[in-house]
């Protein structure tokens, strides 16, 4: 049973302050006031609402439809009546808002109808779709889709399934508490997830101080008949990143530009195990999850919050010591300061941390760094934070990235132990912001290149097609109007002149208009001329037929007068009709 | 007799390598001038026109031929300028003309008329729309060149300066502050 386990390098070990929330067990949070769900709650696309300001929903009603394959769908964690579909501020950072569905709950908590999934009989595709329904998404965190990490490399073999309970942030005990309390659940969600990988081995982390989880795992393992090992790691800030607990279970080192999947090790949060295996096995989708509230406040304890509760109400629960400044969502090491305390609790949300300057004392202003090299040794990545630091300040962004700025995790342990306190993690935050933004601009400008190309290509393309086809529109026009003077000619004049009109006729349809334009366009005109002079001739003037000797005279004498000024070739229009069609031949 | 067959070694030996740098030099020929390309990759390919050039191609052409300055282009902004620069080994100047944050055009669809002039005018095709019906824009394709507002007309076309979201988001640049506000969304790595 014993395993050999691996070391990262650096790492620190801040205080854990995990002791004060772990006495009590997990509670129940009360149905808020008002519920505030974003519907952009998992990495991919933005969930489409589905209902509308006005409508009533149940508890666990679909509100938001997942968008693309990359998504996870978004239920309504209680029922009542939805108030807005708005732009609400989120538990985020930038303290910007993004699109919410407000509830007001009727308190009477009714479920919509549903059934367990029936797991047995689904094929792996199946059960993907339904966790992808039922808004599962990886609760460590990164909030990741958990359907889109369940499909097995094709070329790689899958050799180990990491399930991280490893929970290193200070402050934060959910998983823990949910380990002791709900290990049972967790053991049959991690089968579901064994079911679809395959993995060789399933190796479960934890941290060695908790050991009550890991007796508790432990238990439910045996239990269950199942084999896989529950391990426990040395307590060393960051032993639960994912990468992190790989490289000490596996020994196996995941690059940024990598997926782990490429390596053949998967690795999932033991709070996404157990939402997994709840939904299949009750056929609820996910509205709850489990947070931590502590730091400032009396009374440190988990609760099982709805997803949307506001973050002030849950802190009350609590009750913070009247120096409370500020709410910070996840760990001190990691976390953020919220934007105020109507945020709401989203899927990420692991733990909230009442602030106060006596507990998180301001911090002195930044010095110049020494190069002392403090921060290289605890980077859990062996990465040089201070040469990352350098040319973040400088917005040197190309050679942070060759000193490898993606693969920083952002864990903090740099800052943590700069003598210098120079928020290290801030610079790089600041630096892979900017490179993401030039990506995207630098995609938007290729995309806006190929589209313009495309679009001068097709304007030729039409300008082209179109001289064609005029082209062949005259050639046809040509060949049919030349047809129909040669017809002409022959109706109008056969007695008189059998042989001139027809070779006349004939000379006019070259056709078809073999190569384009200019043949057919020549072509065009000639038959066009052919046309007129036909008509001239089809059309003689009526009124000559019936004329006395001296105005037929009158008339030649014009015309000769009218051949010896040039103004016509020699065309007897007039005198005998016969004379006409014969002379037009020349 | 050896001299001679010395010499014709060496002579055997130049037409060989000529023969081998000709062949080279006809296989791997580089197609195009790159400096152009690498010009144009710095452009932002708005294809807008304001460099007084008829797309971002010409004037990255023009810029190689050395017949024009670097500093033309509004929408690259002064970073583009910059970059240019470093690229061409040129002085940075400052822009000619104003740097305008990025935006996108909308189409007011209630007085869109349907004549289809702005479909011809945008460069990108970020216009959809037929005769007689209403038009519209496609927000994520539109550059904000602006070519579309001179041809409307019933001026239904306005800009709007892209705001910031989510998800276009970007950190800030640490700026420490000697008193620290008590609330601002600020991260807090370091307060452990
Ligand atoms: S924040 Fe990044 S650079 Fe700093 S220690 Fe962690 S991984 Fe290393
Ligand atoms: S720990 Fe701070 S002072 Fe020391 S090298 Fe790193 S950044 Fe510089
Ligand atoms: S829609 Fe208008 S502003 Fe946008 S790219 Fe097309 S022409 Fe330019």
């Amino acid at each position: 049973m014993l395993k050999q386990l691996f070391k990262f390098k650096g790492g620190v070990k801040p205080p854990t302050n995990k002791t004060q929330s772990t006495t009590l067990p997990i509670a129940g949070a009360p149905i808020p006031s008002r519920l505030v769900v974003p519907l952009h709650q998992s990495i991919g696309g933005t969930p489409r609402p589905v209902v509308q300001a006005g409508d009533t929903v149940l508890k666990g009603q679909l509100i938001g439809e997942a968008d693309g394959w990359i998504s996870a769908a978004v239920h309504a964690p209680t029922s009542g009546t939805v108030v807005d579909v708005g732009m609400y501020v989120q538990p985020h950072p930038s303290g910007l808002d993004a699109q919410c569905v407000v509830i007001e709950p009727d308190g009477r908590d009714q479920w919509i109808a549903h059934a367990p999934f029936d797991y047995a009989h689904a094929t792996p595709d199946a059960v993907r779709h339904y966790l992808q329904q039922s808004g599962v998404v990886g609760l460590g965190g990164a909030v990741f889709p958990t359907h889109g990490k369940l499909t097995a490399s094709k070329t790689v073999p899958m050799d180990e399934l990491i399930i991280n309970g490893a929970e290193c942030e200070p402050f934060i005990t959910c998983d823990d508490l949910l380990m002791r309390e709900r290990a049972e659940d967790v053991v049959r969600g991690i089968g579901v997830f064994r079911d679809l990988l395959k993995p060789k081995k399933v190796l479960i982390g934890i941290e060695d101080n908790k050991p009550e989880a890991a007796a508790a795992m432990r238990a439910a393992v045996n239990a269950l008949g199942e084999q896989f090992l529950v391990v426990q790691v040395p307590t060393l800030y960051p032993a639960g990143g994912a990468k992190q607990l790989i490289r000490v279970l596996t020994g196996k080192e995941v690059p940024a530009s990598k997926r782990s999947t490429d390596l053949g090790v998967q690795c999932f949060n033991v709070a996404t195990a157990y939402t997994a295996w709840c939904a299949i096995a009750t056929g609820q989708p996910v509205i709850s999850r489990l947070v931590t509230v502590s730091g400032n406040v009396q009374a440190p304890r988990n609760y099982e919050v709805l997803i949307g509760t506001p973050m002030g109400e849950l802190l009350q629960l609590g009750q913070p010591h009247p120096d409370t400044d500020g709410i910070v969502m996840g760990g001190p090491m990691m976390g953020f300061l919220v934007p105020n305390d109507t945020v709401p609790v989203v899927k990420a949300t692991n733990c909230l941390i009442a602030h106060s300057e006596r507990l998180f004392p301001p911090k002195a202003p930044e010095m110049p760094c020494i190069r002392c090299g403090a921060c290289g040794e605890a980077c859990p990545h062996e990465l040089q934070p201070f040469e990352l630091y350098w040319n973040a300040r400088a917005r040197n962004f190309g050679k942070t990235q060759e000193f490898h700025i993606f693969d920083c995790i952002e864990c903090g342990c740099c800052s943590f132990v700069c003598p210098s306190r120079i928020p290290l993690v801030q610079y790089f935050r600041f630096a892979k912001s900017e490179i993401w933004a030039r990506e995207r601009e630098k995609n938007a400008a290729d995309e806006a290149k190929v589209r313009f190309e495309f679009k001068q290509y097709r304007e030729e393309r039409e300008k082209a097609e179109k001289a064609e086809k005029l082209a062949k529109a005259a050639a046809a026009q040509a060949a049919k109007k030349a047809a129909e003077a040669a017809a002409i000619a022959a109706v109008e004049s056969p007695s008189e002149t059998p042989a001139p009109a027809p070779t006349e006729a004939t000379g006019n349809t070259p056709l078809p208009a073999v190569d384009p334009a200019q043949d057919a366009k020549k072509a065009a005109i000639a038959a066009a001329m052919a046309r007129a002079k036909a008509q001239r001739e089809a059309a003689q003037p009526k009124n000559t037929e019936t004329l006395n000797a001296d105005q037929a005279r009158e008339l030649a004498d014009i015309e000769a007068r009218r051949q010896q000024a040039g103004i016509v070739e020699a065309r007897t229009a007039v005198p005998p009709p016969s004379d006409a069609a014969t002379q037009k031949a020349e | 007799m050896d001299i001679l067959l010395a010499i014709a070694i060496m002579a055997l030996g130049a037409v060989v390598l000529g023969a081998a740098l000709g062949y080279a030099s006809i296989k791997f020929k580089v197609e195009g001038d790159p400096l152009v390309e690498k010009i144009e990759a710095i452009l932002p390919q708005t294809q807008c026109g304001q460099c007084g050039y008829p797309g971002c191609k010409p004037y990255a052409e023009a810029i190689a031929k050395g017949e024009c300055d670097i500093n033309l282009c509004p929408p690259g902004g002064m970073e583009g300028v910059q970059r240019l620069a470093d690229l061409l080994g040129r002085e940075v100047k400052p822009l000619e003309a104003e740097e305008k944050p990025k935006q996108v055009a909308i189409i007011d669809e209630n007085t869109c008329i349907g004549c289809t002039l702005c479909i011809q005018a945008c460069p990108v095709d970020a216009i959809v729309g037929a005769a007689k019906q209403m038009h519209t824009i496609i927000a994520q394709q539109c550059t904000g060149c602006e070519l579309c507002l001179p041809p409307c007309p019933v001026e239904c076309i306005r800009m709007d300066t892209l705001t910031e979201n989510i998800d276009n988001w970007k950190w800030k640049f640490p700026v420490i502050k000697i008193k620290p506000e008590a609330r601002q969304a600020a991260p807090l790595e370091d307060a452990a």
